[in-house]
């Protein structure tokens, strides 16, 4: 039993060397330094559950973003200001971009207006416009919104205005994640023209294929 | 120093009151969902900031927290002020030959990706030929962060410094080498503009003229004077029409916030028979020299900057932001904080503001006796010799804003001033017009005054009575052109239409070698728009109704920004000569430049349109 437990004691204690060594390698062993596009996803892409418009559960940065081309704006369905021109131009926008729709560009229609909009809700309104697979009209929990609209800056700094839904934001965010390409355009564009600026950040072409608008 | 730990104390108050706070409302029990719905989400760092990055340099009352440097600043890593010498930019140096040869018509065998000819290559043929080539660089902005990876024109930020003179035309072949991996932000399709050179529009740098990784564009840039084709053709142009501090920057459309935050911009100085660079001849203005050494170059271009870094140390860059990016580390010739030893005598110090989005007013400070105005002369606005001098306690500038300014250092001697910043902005939207006190604000550069004296040629500016003089602005125009800066539904507009972003929209045609009248106003409310017209220099000739100012806050230079502050009304005079092509006109603020502020416009040699509000 003694020689046991002098064992064990030994083991704790050489463990307890090991663990020391490690804490004393810890302070000058380097941390893993995020990458570009990670810190992109946990700045501005919070993985908060959505709801799409076809009742299915989904998280924001996994399910919807992650390694895809993507085209997000905001609206609401009562909305009576820019979003049925933005809906009606996304439409076409969708049958321009063919059978890229929903295998790596995806759209996204997030609600201004969770509290309302539920995902049946949203399910009439895509039905209404035809809109075809690949882009989800998406609801969540009121704060779990609010905190994307925010991170996404679809905000107004003052917040009597901010606060004024049916003055928002009509512009179209598109990017492509693994690339960390972003910028944004106006959803009121003509969609042969959204659809050559997400061309701005598709995927780089074949060597020796021509860069640039010309 | 006192004044240091007091104002480290403020915002170690400020941090603990918010920190409170947040106890209290966790301990309360409130939800998300009720701290959203009593508009607890803004304020101090409580909860989420807003789209991810938050540059909280200021305490909850809105003043600018003084940047100690002992990591009081909210954002950006601490990082130790003065610790690193001023750079002077690099000299470009032109080549003897360019191969193959520049032509007329774009070389898209060789790889220009250039598609328009040149339309006066023959007429001013290049006496100086340059190759510049834009790719990744890894540089320290600060030496206690690693280095950053930008890009660079010739692998510099700020990208070198153009000497050029007028008469003599200049070709600058323009290399993309930038790589797809972009870092985080940026887009690797290019367009350099130079601002705001007299160039044929198929050098411009028109956001659509843009080109990819592997090609080269040639620029021809003739550095001649307005009117050189056509109201001064026996002068080779109108002398009261010379430029002397440009710079060039990207121009992508889209994505030109992104390429000039991430390095490529600099500048370039046009000298000539007046403005010599020389102070023993012309108007006596401190000398150029090299450029580069001390005791030679008293004519010293300074480009700031603004950055944001982020926990590791990385310069970061909001994508998510319609209303402008600020950062809270201030740079000058692309170096934090850094220090310049001077000699007891007068220099030129060339200010440019290259954005993203802030405006500054920028003072000279004696942090040892703030109540001391220190005083000092403008010479320019936008690059442009004024009538005369004007002496004056600060200048303010907004994005793509130049200003050339005269100090004697020799009541100095022996003494440490700072360029300070002291307008307050506490968002990309626009400063809020506060200008807080000696000590309170930014500093920038700190400036020892402890090399020898030397010899100064230069004139005190006090005994200038003109330089070239105004050109008149009374000839009656063709037009008159209305032009409202507007904000619909979070998107930029003018005239309440977006930039076509193939350029192809082109909202009003002028006639080459005519005069408008160009009212240009601020409509959005609570933001403010530097807007930039490409081409020309105009004049004011009015700012909400009464005639420019001529000292205070100097506008009745000729400029090509208008300062559109809140709910401001402008009226301005332009002529469009010698060249024909688009251009275009739109807010330098590049975030929302980006977000489609700009339309395109055009010289055309026939009649132009008449569209009033195009």
């Amino acid at each position: 039993m003694r020689s046991t437990r002098r064992r064990t004691l030994a083991a704790l204690a050489g463990v307890a060397l090991l663990c020391g060594a490690a804490f004393a390698h810890g302070g000058r062993e380097k941390k893993r330094v995020k990458t570009p596009r990670e810190k992109l996803a946990e700045r501005s892409f919070p993985n908060v559950v959505l709801t799409t418009h076809e009742g299915k559960k989904v998280r924001f940065y996994d399910d919807l973003m992650k390694d895809k081309i993507v085209l997000i704006n905001f609206m609401y369905v009562k909305c009576e200001g820019t979003c049925p021109g933005t809906t009606a131009n996304l439409v076409k926008v969708q049958k321009l971009l063919g059978p890229r729709m929903g295998k790596d560009i995806f759209m996204y229609s997030i609600t201004l207006k969770p509290e309302e909009d539920t995902p049946e809700t949203l399910r009439r309104y895509a039905k209404a416009y035809k809109v075809g697979p690949g882009w989800q009209f998406l609801t969540g929990a009121p704060a779990d919104v609010e905190l994307l609209r925010r991170k996404l800056g679809f905000i107004d700094r003052d917040p009597a205005r901010d606060a004024d839904k049916s003055n928002h934001i009509g512009m179209l965010r598109w990017g492509n994640e693994p690339l960390t390409l972003w910028a944004g355009c106006p959803g009121s564009l003509a969609p042969e023209k959204i659809v050559k600026e997400i061309g701005l950040v598709d995927w780089p072409k074949a060597e020796g294929a021509k860069g640039g608008d010309r | 120093m006192a004044n240091i730990s007091k104002i480290d104390r403020r915002a170690e108050k400020e941090k603990q009151r918010a920190a409170r706070n947040r106890r209290e409302l966790i301990a309360a029990g409130l939800s998300r969902r009720d701290m959203l719905k009593m508009g607890l989400l803004t304020g101090a760092g409580l909860l989420v900031p807003m789209s991810g990055l938050s540059v909280r340099a200021r305490n909850s009352a809105g003043h600018l927290l003084y940047d100690s440097g002992s990591g009081s600043g909210p954002s950006s890593p601490p990082m130790t002020p003065w610790s690193q010498p001023f750079t002077r930019m690099t000299v470009k140096q032109p080549v003897a030959t360019l191969n193959p040869q520049p032509s007329v018509v774009p070389n898209a065998g060789a790889g220009e990706g250039r598609t328009i000819d040149h339309q006066a290559l023959a007429l001013f043929p290049p006496v100086k030929y340059y190759e510049v080539e834009q790719r990744l660089s890894n540089i320290i902005t600060h030496p206690e962060l690693d280095p950053q990876p930008l890009w660079g024109f010739d692998g510099l930020v700020p990208g070198p410094l153009y000497v050029e003179r007028y008469g003599r035309p200049v070709l600058v072949r323009n290399r993309n080498n930038l790589p797809a991996n972009n870092g985080g932000f940026g887009k690797n399709l290019v367009t350099t503009h130079l601002h705001n050179g007299h160039t044929p529009s198929e050098s411009d740098g028109n956001p659509c003229d843009n080109y990819g990784p592997g090609k080269f564009y040639d620029q021809h840039y003739p550095n001649v004077l307005a009117g050189v084709l056509s109201t001064h053709q026996d002068t080779g142009g109108d002398l009261q029409e010379a430029m002397h501090t440009l710079w060039y920057h990207d121009h992508m459309h889209d994505f030109t916030s992104q390429n000039v935050y991430k390095g490529l911009a600099g500048m370039y100085l046009l000298f000539n028979d007046h403005d010599t660079g020389d102070e023993t001849t012309g108007f006596h203005l401190p000398s150029f020299g090299d450029g580069v050494s001390d005791d030679s170059n008293f004519d010293v271009p300074m480009l700031f900057s603004d950055h944001l870094y982020d926990e590791d140390g990385m310069i970061a860059f909001d994508t998510f932001n319609f209303d402008g990016v600020l950062g809270d580390r201030f740079l000058v010739n692309g170096k934090v904080q850094p220090v310049m030893h001077v000699h007891p005598r007068r220099y030129r110090f060339r200010w440019l503001d290259a954005g993203p989005s802030r405006f500054y007013q920028l003072f000279f400070t004696d942090m040892s006796n703030r109540n001391q105005r220190i005083k000092f002369h403008q010479i320019s606005t936008d690059g442009n010799l004024l009538e005369r001098p004007v002496e004056v306690e600060s200048v303010r500038i907004s994005v793509a804003e130049r200003a050339d300014v005269i100090i004697d250092f020799s009541k100095y001697a022996g003494k440490t001033l700072y360029i300070e910043n002291r307008l307050e902005q506490e968002d990309g939207r626009g400063p809020s017009g506060k200008v807080v006190g000696a000590g309170q604000g930014n500093l920038i550069l700190k400036i020892v005054v402890d090399l020898p004296p030397v010899a100064d040629n230069s004139v005190d500016p006090a005994t200038i009575t003109k330089f070239y003089g105004l050109p008149s602005k009374t000839a009656t125009p063709r037009i008159t052109r209305t032009f409202n800066f507007d904000r619909s539904n979070g998107n930029w507009t003018i005239n309440g239409r977006s930039m076509d972003p193939e350029c192809q929209e082109v909202r009003l045609k002028v006639a080459k070698n005519s005069v408008e009248h160009w009212v240009v106003n601020n409509s959005s409310g609570g933001w403010q728009h530097p807007a930039h017209i490409h081409f020309e220099e105009f004049q004011f000739l009015s700012i909400n109704g009464a005639p420019p100012a001529s000292t205070g806050l100097v506008q009745n230079g000729r400029k090509d920004v208008i300062r559109l502050e809140h709910n401001m009304t402008t009226k301005t005079f332009f002529r469009f000569r010698d060249f024909t092509g688009r251009y275009p006109f739109h807010c330098h603020n590049v975030v929302h430049e980006d977000h489609a502020m700009m339309l395109i416009w055009e010289i055309v040699d026939g009649p132009g349109d008449n569209k009033t509000n195009p």
